[in-house]
């Protein structure tokens, strides 16, 4: 039997929102893929490019970052940093050909558990479409 | 805008004008390119001498460092000094003082139209005077010099943008026998009170640099191109990047990496036994010196929005990785997307410094 190919997607929550809505989908037995591999942040803003960056070049199949809708940030205004930050690193990964389509951005607020149950299967199915990382082969790290 | 013409060679009126300005007492240093006459090596220096100008060569077509780096570590001055900065040196200075690294106070900027800078094959094998008059005889009839830098090549920000002072070069036909100085701003006229003969008033007359925009305009098109296969993809990105040696010569002489403590040298990504382990076994084998592929799209990320295109980095590149050439394709696509234009005004905030509430939200899913 071929063994079914389940991805590992690194995801960057912030814990007032994001990391808040994913435990609201928990405690409300909403079913999400177990190929959500939560990292818990203090704010979307914390995650530098380059930990995206190394995610995908370490093989994640998917990198997915939440945080809080525009407007809410527990920090008022980090989450629009992380937009731009995110808009240059979507940018470069198209420039160099490589696949943009595999990272993410969502806003996810703490009370937001069905929304973040169904990103989290919508992104998960859409890797599974895409199939494995190749960089997780490519022997250049 | 006024203009004065000298009946010079365009380096000896500018050397003129500098020498007054020295003698005069209006600035008391001068930041120029030097050549040491017994060695004939190029090298960059501060003159606060009339004696001392006999070594500068202001409009010499090389570039040892970014001069607007080296700048960076000494501006503002206490009292006001002269530079002689390329166009790309002058906006990786602006790119610089935007980040607190330096000011524009007491600083009187001299530019020129510029027909690029020789690769350091070319400075460092024998360098004679002969190249440089084939060099001028190329630029000044509006024509890309063939040992110029690639990004040089197809560069099209070669009229500075914000500059005091602009010594007219690329496509000016008689410029090895008359300068042209234009005098861009009021501090710059106050400067040149007095000498040589009166400034007309006339504006700079860019139909003489639009021959040599379409010519670059072509060339950066085939360069584009030829930059990691045109389309790219993680092959193609391996290809570019896989001979690199981990020295990380490029972003020391980067004038935008300006941070101390470079992410990228600190410890922060350093790999322990456990990984190796691990990445032999997923993959049968291991490349060495790790990380070298995220080092540089890294700094693509961190940085490319600002790249001035000065080619620096390709030209200390010990393994000839084009460097330069990626991040300015690269570095102009991010910074579009901000409607951003590295070194344009120093009023204009670096793009990850602001935001607005409504924009990029087709990034957003």
């Amino acid at each position: 039997m071929e063994k079914k190919f389940v991805p590992r997607i690194t995801s960057f929550l912030c814990t007032w929102c994001s990391y808040t809505g994913a435990d609201l989908a928990g405690t409300g037995r909403m079913q999400y893929p177990t190929a959500i591999i939560p990292i818990k942040v203090m704010c979307s803003s914390r995650v530098d490019p380059v930990f995206i960056l190394k995610a995908y070049l370490k093989g994640s199949d998917g990198v997915f970052l939440g945080g809080c809708h525009p407007g809410d940030c527990h920090y008022e205004v980090g989450n629009y940093h992380t937009r731009r930050r995110f808009a240059i690193v979507k940018k470069v990964f198209e420039l160099l050909g490589l696949e943009s389509e595999r990272l993410r951005l969502s806003w996810i607020s703490a009370s937001e558990g069905p929304k973040f149950a169904r990103v989290a299967n919508e992104f998960t199915e859409k890797i599974i479409e895409m199939g494995e990382n190749e960089a997780k082969k490519k022997i250049f790290l | 805008m006024s203009r004065i013409d000298v009946q010079k060679a365009s380096s000896k009126g500018l050397k003129e004008l500098i020498a007054y300005l020295l003698e005069s007492g209006r600035v008391s240093a001068v930041f120029s390119l030097r050549k040491d006459s017994k060695t004939g090596s190029y090298d960059l220096g501060l003159i606060t001498e009339e004696a001392g100008m006999e070594t500068a060569e202001p409009l010499a077509p090389v570039m040892i460092a970014n001069a607007g780096q080296v700048l960076s570590s000494f501006a503002p001055p206490a009292e006001p000094i002269a530079v002689v900065l390329k166009p790309c040196e002058l906006r990786a200075f602006i790119e610089r003082a935007k980040r607190e690294q330096g000011s524009l106070e007491n600083i009187l900027t001299i530019s020129m139209t510029c027909g690029g800078v020789l690769t350091r094959d070319r400075v460092v094998s024998g360098f004679d005077s002969d190249k440089v008059g084939d060099y001028e005889n190329h630029c000044f009839a509006g024509d890309i010099h063939p040992e110029t830098r690639d990004t040089c090549k197809a560069c099209e920000y070669f009229v500075p943008m914000n500059a005091d002072i602009t010594v007219s070069m690329a496509g000016q036909e008689d410029a090895g026998t008359r300068c042209h100085i234009y005098l861009n701003t009021d501090l710059a006229r106050e400067m040149a009170k007095g000498f040589g003969p009166d400034p007309a008033e006339e504006d700079f007359d860019s139909s003489i640099t639009e021959g040599l925009a379409s010519k670059r305009a072509a060339e950066k098109e085939r360069l584009y191109g030829a930059v990691m296969s045109g389309k790219g993809g993680l092959d193609a990105v391996i290809d570019t990047f896989g001979k690199c040696l981990g020295c990380h010569g490029c972003s020391r002489v980067c004038p935008i990496c300006y941070c101390m403590i470079c992410d990228f040298e600190s410890r922060n990504f350093d790999n322990d036994m456990p990984y190796f382990e691990k990445e032999l076994e997923q993959k049968g084998a291991l490349r060495l010196p790790p990380d070298t592929m995220f080092f540089h799209i890294g700094r693509m990320i961190h940085m490319s929005f600002s790249c001035v295109g000065c080619g620096q980095c390709s030209d200390v590149c010990p393994a000839d990785i084009p460097v330069a050439s990626v991040f300015k394709k690269v570095g102009e696509q991010t910074a579009a997307i901000f409607e951003y234009v590295p070194g344009r005004d120093i009023e204009e905030s670096i793009p990850v410094m602001v935001f607005k509430e409504e924009e990029f939200t087709e990034f957003i899913d």
